[in-house]
């Protein structure tokens, strides 16, 4: 240290902090969820693996035939996708709320909100985003035709962004419970629907021929309204849960 | 500027219980503040209250003469708070943790500086290592390294001392000494008979 | 006019305004209840395509619109409750939801009832039934969350936090599954979607309506009531009442 002990003086600091600074903060906080998520691929595939092995349970519990599984397979996939987010949920803010960074997060100069949208994106990128890849085999397994495979990776990668905002404010609300995980799949899945009923709705459309987009553009403004909303009401609720 | 957090007639109900109310509290700079209370008095509560991090309560608390409220930004960019968990990541290095504390307050930082604060603890050579193979003591140091890495004036502090050795108790008794000498301010809750060669404040609760 | 929010919402003030509400909501609904029942059940004309089936009509849709409304109202107190902190305002969302949930359940059983003569099933996929399902989880879930929580404050605060998300999604749950129905059509047509309804028919239809809300109102009134009593028991006004009443 340049200063000796007795000559160093503690000063407040008076400038505040300015928007540059944000842009550190949000990518820092992506960088962070990332890089741990890394380091523990399990808890990445284990949603895959689930989205993987419950599809390929329909075929057993139906039936084989390609024509019956090919009409159930936008819905099923997209249940399944649901159910798949669902379970990566919990461990959203978990981990942050018990070793206290949480409470970081809330201390530093910026907003909640945003910090909150950085660490949605990061499961975004590592649930929603390899799910809607993986997809195509899974449609495949389904009898899936061919035409409507882009439209279900597109509506996945659509639709699995706002899963991931609506679910983010269920995760948001139940952090402090012991057994908040049951609880998170009730506040949660009801609010999914819409997302579920435009989605399925784009590949069934991709296989009947009518127009894919109004369906998309549907998903894109649920996508837009989850992104005005549920920073909001994430912030609000980590304050809830937080104070116990 | 001089460091001023004032606290008028602070209180705060709990489902129709006060855990505490008429508080009247005056941090200034060269102060160390000690909360004192049994069990469930509230302590933690007041400190995240007067850390800005809960809003439920009653009374006035400002910032160099403005509310908290609205003065927040500029309040968090002079705060350092050290809560109950220590707030280290499991899946980060202490490196990693530090360099994610700095960002957050938007400052990049250097690995010297971080490894710098880290051998101040006396973690030398478990900087690589994830958070969540260390001990208590050691995560609860990770955390204390940012005191000497992110200068601030006003220090908030629960039980900084839980898990820490004899040898380490000395040396954050010292540095929490030396801030107030140099002009900051410490406001803390502890268990530990505290051995700092400088006045202390008091508040009781309970 | 923040004085007089501040004075409504204290639960003293609250309490001795509704006790002399109260008798007044009772005897209105009590009122249109009888007389929107014996008229529609008995007076209005029979349905010439359902016969006297379609008076399930009569509990059916105002079961339905106080499903909804409770529901908008209880994330309206849930809002002031956040924003004023009035606790009077949280003390009513509390009571009303499992009362709004118990509408809901009353609207899809009275349409399950209905189905069986004019489907010839318990349940067929309705938009309108379907939204009712879906509300009626949401209900469930923010009486679950109330309760999941150790402090009631917090309990508070996160079951307004979901209700008005709730609220903000209940538009756009009911446009996507009326959108779904279209597109899927399972039934040619819908339980109340009518193209014209003779007078003798809706006009008490309007009574009833008019009759679940005053009982709504009532009782949310009177749970409100034994809500306050319970919270501020403590409370020295409170203890002369119950002196009082001794």
């Amino acid at each position: 240290m340049p200063l000796s002990e007795t000559t160093r003086r503690v000063a407040v600091i008076s400038e505040p902090a300015d928007k540059q600074h944000l842009g550190i903060a949000l990518g820092a906080t992506l960088m962070r969820d990332l890089n741990r998520m890394r380091r523990r691929p399990g808890d990445v595939l284990n949603p895959l693996v689930f989205y993987a092995l419950a599809v390929s349970l329909f075929p057993m519990g139906i039936s084989p035939e390609a024509s019956l599984l090919a009409v159930m397979a936008p819905g099923l996939l997209w249940v399944t996708a649901l159910l798949a987010a669902l379970l990566s949920l919990d461990g959203l803010f978990r981990s942050d709320f018990d070793d206290g960074s949480l409470e970081q997060m809330m201390l530093c100069p910026h907003p909640l909100t945003s910090l909150a949208v950085a660490k949605v994106a990061a499961h975004w990128l590592l649930t929603g985003l390899p799910m809607a890849l993986m997809a195509p085999v899974l449609g495949i397994l389904l009898a899936l035709p061919m035409n409507s495979i882009g439209v279900l990776m597109a509506s996945l990668v659509l639709g699995s962004a706002s899963l991931s905002l609506i679910g983010g404010i269920g995760a948001a609300l139940t952090v402090g419970l012991p057994r908040g995980s049951v609880l998170l799949s009730l506040l949660v899945l009801p609010l999914y629907i819409p997302v579920l009923i435009f989605g399925s709705g784009a590949v069934q459309a991709a296989i009947m021929g009518d127009a894919v987009l109004p369906h998309l553009a549907l998903l894109g403004a649920l996508l837009a309204a989850a992104l005005i909303f549920s920073p909001w009401a994430i912030a609000a609720s980590l304050r809830i849960s937080i104070n116990g | 500027m001089a460091l001023c957090l004032e606290a008028r007639q602070l209180g705060c109900e709990r489902d129709d219980r006060w855990l505490f109310e008429g508080l009247d509290i005056d941090v200034k700079g060269g102060d160390i503040w000690r909360v004192d209370g049994p069990n469930g008095s509230g302590k933690t509560t007041l400190l995240k209250i007067l850390a800005g991090q809960l809003a439920d309560y009653s009374g006035t608390l400002r910032w160099q003469g403005n509310p908290l409220h609205r003065a927040r930004a500029h309040f968090a960019a002079n705060l350092l708070y050290l809560g109950h968990a220590p707030g280290v990541s499991a899946g980060l290095t202490p490196l990693e943790n530090l360099a994610w504390y700095q960002a957050l307050h938007g400052e990049r930082g250097s690995e010297a500086q971080r490894e710098a604060a880290l051998s101040t603890m006396g973690l030398e050579g478990l900087e690589d290592v994830p958070a969540g193979r260390l001990s208590a003591g050691q995560q609860r140091r990770v955390a204390l390294a940012r005191l000497s890495l992110t200068p601030r004036a006003l220090w908030i502090l629960d039980e900084p001392f839980t898990a820490i050795d004899h040898a380490g108790v000395a040396a954050l008794e010292t540095q929490i000494a030396a801030h107030a000498q140099a002009g900051g301010a410490v406001v803390m809750t502890t268990h530990h008979t505290l051995n700092i060669a400088h006045p202390l404040c008091h508040i009781a609760l309970g | 006019m923040w004085g007089l929010i501040h004075k409504l919402g204290s639960p003293k003030w609250f309490y001795q305004l509704s006790a002399r509400l109260q008798p007044w909501c009772w005897g209105a609904a009590i009122l249109l209840l009888v007389t929107g029942s014996v008229w529609g059940l008995f007076f209005a004309p029979a349905d010439y395509q359902q016969g006297n089936s379609f008076r399930i009509i009569y509990v059916h849709v105002p079961a339905a619109f106080l499903a909804q409304s409770v529901f908008v109202t209880m994330a309206v107190a849930g809002l002031v409750y956040m924003v004023w902190k009035i606790k009077v305002a949280d003390m009513a969302a509390a009571a009303m939801a499992p009362l709004g949930a118990a509408m809901t359940f009353v609207a899809l059983f009275s349409g399950a009832v209905w189905g069986v003569p004019t489907w010839g099933t318990w349940w067929m996929w309705d938009a309108r039934l379907t939204s009712m399902l879906i509300l009626l989880f949401l209900y469930i879930g923010v009486i679950a969350l109330r309760g999941a929580f150790g402090r009631r404050d917090s309990g508070a605060r996160a079951a307004s936090v979901l209700a008005m998300v709730g609220v903000i999604n209940i538009p756009i749950i009911k446009y996507s599954v009326d959108w779904w129905y279209t597109l899927h059509q399972p039934a040619s047509f819908t339980l109340t979607a009518r193209p014209s309804m003779p007078l003798e028919m809706w006009l008490p239809l309007l009574i009833m309506v008019l009759g679940f809300y005053c009982f709504f109102i009532a009782l949310t009134l009177m749970r409100t009531r034994s809500e306050i009593l319970r919270r501020e028991a403590k409370a020295r006004w409170v203890q002369a009442l119950i002196e009082e009443a001794r």
